[in-house]
């Protein structure tokens, strides 16, 4: 220990400024946090320096976690909202990741007017969400909207996108598609352009078929880059709350909720704001997302294994 | 003269060079229809941003309908909502959560990059895993202890919870930022006498200013946009509020 001091205390007082923040912002509000999940903290009971209150809140043991897995509606359903977190993080990861690989790879090749292609598709990641929901928000409207009025010219049917009915879970899904895909493309065109061009040369001397070189070069290519942003982007995913917030929001529509928006309905919006439900679901959010990511790395890790 | 009459060049070209005229048609119609999606949300906010209240939600699609300036003025002239008060405390949040997370991370993405020292992966993987973090664990905790230090609701308790994903974040990309700097550099100042704070300082920092300035980039943005904590810890006050908070009370 003493040894590893002396050899390494330049390093250390590097990381000591950052491991000081963490421990301070990150690691005591975390224990804090798992701490408030056996407790029945809420507003009137947390402390209040501001009302001269002390805390009030008292150690309820496991009461939080029996109460959310047990699916009760009256606290989120949690089952049901689970489901509909994997099935709105599955669909967008996939719609993204999708059309990013699409256009990256017609973007990856040589034409006129490619850099504005480029600048134009990335639009959307440098528009702040909370600008592009309420773009998003304004275009679905049912009545003056500019979907249903486009719809209605080519005389289809003018759906209410954004009401109590699963049309709004495909409404925020597209929205989230929307903000993701240029980070994906951006990504992947870095991985497509890393591939060397011999190896397609070489394929196409060999005969073969455009399908054949993106299975057999392209995928396997890309690999690296996929693995990573898939995994970004289902985290960021699962964890994505302005899109969902801002569209269909702020009266929580249970049509798209999601576990961190019910999170947040029951810190901020909920008749009483229950902190320790609250802090419930973020802990199960997060070992959710642990588990997967171990998973994940081990299936990868096979993965290389065979390849 | 020989190499110009190898035919396998000539032959290869119209191979992968040249596409045909329909495939060509396809492959930038497909982008010209992706870019117009791209582009629409944000160019037809820009388009009703002209028109008065009672046409922005009239049930027929048109570019120009009695378009003006008013509304900017309206906003800007502080009629609906504290628009300028709003810009100033997210430019004021942004701003302080990107400087004391890019100064603070600096040091420790060189440490991470460059040294082996026992706990260096742990604290790589750390990083990560705050990334993993919803912010529904931390937001009860943060909001008590701001509550406790009297920062509720102050722009200074905001870029300390800021600080909570920018500092690991920024920690972990400028370290990939210093992985590109050759660790020859490192060597030959250490030879001439530099300590290794005198290495980072004098040496690799200037060479690593683009990945700062990307990183500060990033680190600015999402500060800038970020919606969960401001709308739960700043909407008490109208005049406390930032753009990302502030702008849901003209969409309400």
């Amino acid at each position: 220990m003493r040894r590893s001091l002396e050899r390494h205390w330049y390093a250390y007082a590097m990381v000591a400024p950052v491991v000081l923040v963490l421990a301070v912002l990150v690691l005591y509000p975390l224990v804090q946090g798992i701490w408030f999940t056996l407790t029945d903290i809420n507003e009137s009971t947390i402390a209040n320096p501001v009302l001269d209150r002390p805390a009030s809140y008292s150690f309820v043991g496991l009461r939080n976690y029996l109460n959310v897995l047990s699916g009760d509606a009256s606290f989120g359903s949690f089952w049901s909202t689970l489901l509909r977190t994997i099935i709105w993080t599955a669909s967008c990861v996939v719609l993204t990741y999708g059309v990013g690989l699409g256009l990256a790879l017609l973007l990856n090749r040589p034409m006129r007017a490619r850099a504005l292609y480029r600048v134009l598709l990335i639009l959307p990641w440098a528009v702040p969400v909370f600008i592009s929901a309420f773009a998003w928000k304004f275009m679905f409207n049912s009545q003056f909207g500019v979907i249903n009025q486009l719809l209605g010219a080519v005389g289809l049917g003018q759906p209410v996108w954004l009401g109590q009915t699963d049309l709004a879970l495909v409404a925020v899904v597209i929205v989230n598609v929307w903000v993701g895909v240029p980070f994906m493309m951006l990504a992947l065109l870095g991985g497509l352009q890393s591939i060397p061009a011999d190896l397609y040369e070489a394929a196409e001397v060999d005969g073969a078929t455009p399908w054949q070189r993106f299975r057999d070069i392209t995928l396997p290519g890309l690999r690296s880059v996929s693995s990573t942003v898939v995994l970004l982007g289902i985290i960021w995913t699962f964890n994505m709350f302005p899109v969902i917030y801002l569209v269909t929001g702020p009266a929580a529509n249970p049509n798209t909720r999601i576990l961190v928006t019910y999170a947040f309905e029951r810190f901020f919006s909920g008749a009483s704001r229950d902190y320790a439900v609250a802090s419930t679901y973020g802990v199960l959010i997060l070992s959710v997302l642990l588990v997967f990511a171990a998973f994940y790395r081990r299936a990868l890790r096979r993965q290389e294994a065979f390849a | 003269m020989t190499i110009e009459s190898l035919p396998l060049p000539v032959a290869r070209i119209p191979l992968r060079g040249k596409r045909s005229r329909g495939r060509s048609v396809a492959l930038h119609a497909t982008l010209i229809v992706a870019s117009l999606i791209a582009v629409f949300p944000v160019f037809w906010v820009l388009v009703t941003s002209f028109k008065p209240d009672a046409r922005a939600v009239a049930p027929t699609i048109r570019l120009f309908d009695e378009s003006s300036l008013a509304n900017y003025g309206d906003v800007l002239s502080g009629q609906q909502g504290d628009f300028l008060a709003w810009v100033a405390n997210s430019v004021e949040i942004a701003l302080l959560t990107t400087v004391i997370a890019v100064f603070l991370s600096a040091t420790t993405g060189y440490a991470v990059s460059r040294f082996r020292f026992p706990g260096s992966r742990k604290l790589l993987l750390s990083f990560l895993v705050v990334q993993m973090f919803p912010f529904a664990v931390l937001i009860v905790p943060l909001f008590n202890v701001l509550l406790s230090l009297g920062l509720q609701g102050t722009s200074i308790g905001l870029v300390l919870v800021y600080c909570t994903t920018s500092v690991p974040f920024c920690t972990y990309m400028l370290k990939g930022y210093f992985d590109t700097i050759p660790g020859d550099i490192d060597e030959s100042g250490r030879v001439d006498g530099l300590s290794p704070f005198g290495v980072f300082w004098r040496l690799v920092l200037p060479l690593a200013r683009p990945g700062l300035a990307v990183t500060a980039f990033y680190a600015f943005l999402t500060a800038w946009g970020e919606v969960a904590f401001a709308s739960a810890f700043l909407s008490g006050s109208a005049e406390s509020k930032t753009l990302a908070v502030g702008l849901q009370v003209f969409v309400q």
